[in-house]
């Protein structure tokens, strides 16, 4: 129920959504701008660069994860709901990555294009981000609800989260810059598997003390 | 000992001041002591010089760093499973020194790195990029404390904070020890230091003991300082 | 039945009351009379469970709301200072997903005549409604909320207009009647008849 709300919330603001790829694309396109534009050196940064851009992205539209919720009262009554407060926040966590995650996934080959990226690596790219972006809206939730209300707000929670986010982005990016040596990046995809599980398994119930917590 | 007696925050005031006293004093006299023997005692490397006698200081402030980290965690852990004040004071006490020590090992590290392999800073060691993702945790939890208002909430959030950076610290370690290999293949590992002479792991011990010594005698200052801020 | 005993609250430094014990048993209505900034948001936010007080518990049919959770959750209506409703939905949708997550179950039936009872359309998203539109589109939910036997409602009689006084004032009455207990605030007198008063 709270996933079919989200969604339709997100979709009768579709500018939200749209504005978040648009940052991805924009961000991922800054960077041959300011490195230049020499194809090898593009090729080679494209993983890292595309992982970045995509985690910035997810990180700007965290904020918006509770924060209106919060403002207009709803959230008072999520935590007051009769379903468990943790199965809530992950059913929030999932909506979230349905609207900025999952359309990332799609986008990125051609970000990737940009790059010159070999198309071989793909699905290795797509996959990465598939398994990773849902572990940043997990993580990201309980950033979002420590710093619910809180001066500072973005730039706080940015500083938060970016730490806890590192070790995604080191298996996100590593994973497709392995299959780019031809060591197949099936190690880092599997580490990355795994991270989503933990997440998914611990991350809710974080998330749902920190709400606690922020409804005082 | 009454535990229990000492949990309120005015009954540990004056507690506190006498520890700040006691560990203040040990932790000049260790200091002293184990300064003594790392630029005295220890015999010079035969591959770095005396340059590597910054490890004395470099080492202990690195595990005094994580030390009090996981420290802080338990005091959060605490305060929030038993809505303990005084707990959540303590976990606000520790952070600066943590930080503070966290600061120096990244510092420490940069001056060996200069005179050892020529850059202050090396990408691809895994423990001083951890040691600038806790300085990250560490300011975090500070700054996290800082922008709520309400003291309570403030605590507990931030408890939050440091209880979810604790579980994470290991996993941030191990990706980015596997981060290194990939890009420098033999890595330069601050860590492969020179042969243990027992003369020097001794001098750092003695030094570890004195930063910790100071980090007691600082976090007792400090949490007086909360108490009476709050008023309670 | 629900019983507070030894109830303290302290927000921002200050103490807003202490030692404050008392019951409401099935068919009381109580209300919490204060002068603004006197605490009776906080207090209600004790009762439902959102507040921890500084000292003392609250307890539904013997057991602490702490341990109880969802089950206290479930037997509650809580009605906030905001509105809760999401401006992008309906107010029919609101109805229903706000039914769903308290762990109501109602029909579509019964959701619309709630909505026309209060006199909101329910097929306009909220955001094009008046300010009163909306407050009403909020207590909608008591029409629909027999199932939860505590009802707590902070200032629910603000900005209403006499009509809308009145209908609220008869849902209250009716779900005492039906063996359910209400605790509201207000800061003016709301013209029902309580059983009991708490000050602040």
């Amino acid at each position: 129920m709270v996933v079919w709300r989200e969604l339709l919330v997100a979709l009768r603001r579709r500018s939200d959504v749209a504005t978040a790829l648009l940052f991805f694309v924009i961000v991922a396109s800054l960077f041959p701008l300011g490195i230049g534009a020499e194809p090898n050196k593009l090729r080679a940064i494209a993983p890292g660069v595309i992982w970045v851009s995509a985690l910035l992205s997810s990180m700007l539209s965290l904020g918006r994860l509770f924060a209106a919720d919060h403002a207009d009262g709803t959230l008072e009554q999520m935590v007051l709901g009769a379903a468990p407060l943790g199965v809530t926040a992950a059913a929030k966590a999932f909506a979230h990555w349905l609207v900025s995650g999952l359309p990332l996934v799609a986008i990125a080959p051609l970000v990737a294009l940009q790059y010159d990226l070999d198309a071989g690596l793909y699905g290795v790219l797509a996959l990465s981000l598939l398994l990773g972006t849902p572990v940043l809206s997990l993580i990201g939730g309980i950033g979002a609800a420590l710093t619910l209300g809180v001066r500072g707000g973005g730039v706080l929670l940015a500083l938060l989260v970016l730490p806890l986010y590192v070790p995604v982005l080191v298996m996100g990016a590593g994973s497709v810059e392995m299959a780019s040596a031809g060591l197949g990046g099936q190690g880092q995809l599997l580490i990355l598997g795994a991270m989503l599980i933990v997440a998914a398994a611990f991350a809710p119930w974080a998330t749902a003390a920190a709400l606690r917590i922020s409804s005082e | 000992m009454k535990w229990f007696w000492y949990a309120s925050p005015q009954t540990f005031y004056p507690l506190a001041a006498q520890l700040a006293r006691w560990c203040g004093l040990a932790a000049v006299v260790l200091a002293l002591a184990g300064l003594y023997i790392g630029f005295f005692v220890a015999p010079t490397d035969a591959q770095q010089g005396e340059a590597y006698r910054i490890i004395f200081i470099h080492v202990p402030a690195a595990w005094m760093s994580m030390f009090i980290y996981v420290v802080m965690a338990f005091w959060a852990g605490i305060g929030l499973a038993f809505n303990t004040r005084l707990s959540g004071m303590m976990a606000s006490a520790l952070a600066p020194t943590g930080a503070l020590f966290t600061f120096i090992a990244l510092w420490t590290g940069a001056l060996w790195g200069r005179p050892t392999w020529g850059t202050y800073w090396v990408w691809g060691d895994a423990r001083l990029m951890s040691e600038l993702i806790l300085l990250f945790l560490y300011f975090g939890f500070m700054a996290l404390h800082a922008s709520i208002e309400d003291p309570r909430r403030a605590d507990r959030a931030a408890a939050l904070l440091a209880l979810v950076g604790v579980v994470n610290i290991p996993i941030i370690y191990y990706s980015v020890k596997w981060w290194n290999t990939l890009h420098q293949g033999a890595s330069v590992s601050l860590s492969a230091a020179p042969k243990m002479a027992a003369t020097m792991l001794s001098g750092m011990l003695v030094m570890a003991l004195a930063f910790w010594m100071y980090s007691v005698a600082a976090a007792m200052l400090r949490v007086r300082g909360i108490i009476r801020e709050r008023g309670s | 039945m629900l019983e507070a005993s030894d109830l303290e609250c302290e927000r921002g430094g200050r103490r807003l009351f202490r030692a404050l014990t008392f019951s409401v048993n099935s068919g009381e209505i109580v209300r919490v009379a204060g002068a603004n900034g006197s605490g009776k948001t906080s207090l209600l936010r004790i009762l439902c469970g959102l507040l921890t007080p500084s000292a003392g518990e609250v307890r539904w049919n013997g057991a602490r709301i702490q341990s109880l959770k969802e089950e206290y959750a479930r037997h509650l209506l809580y009605l906030g200072h905001a509105p809760a409703v999401k401006d992008e939905l309906t107010g029919a949708e609101n109805l229903r997903v706000a039914c769903v997550l308290a762990g109501l179950s109602t029909t579509a039936e019964q959701r619309r005549d709630a909505l026309a009872r209060f006199g909101v359309p329910g097929d306009k998203p909220v955001r094009q409604l008046s300010q009163g539109q909306r407050r009403r589109a909020a207590l909608a939910r008591l029409s629909v909320s027999w199932q939860a036997p505590l009802w707590l409602l902070d200032e629910p009689f603000t900005a209403l207009d006499a009509a809308a006084a009145e209908l609220t004032r008869t849902l209250l009455g009716e779900h005492a009647q039906r063996g359910g207990s209400v605790v509201y605030s207000t800061h003016q007198d709301a013209g029902l008849r309580d059983r009991r008063v708490i000050e602040l």
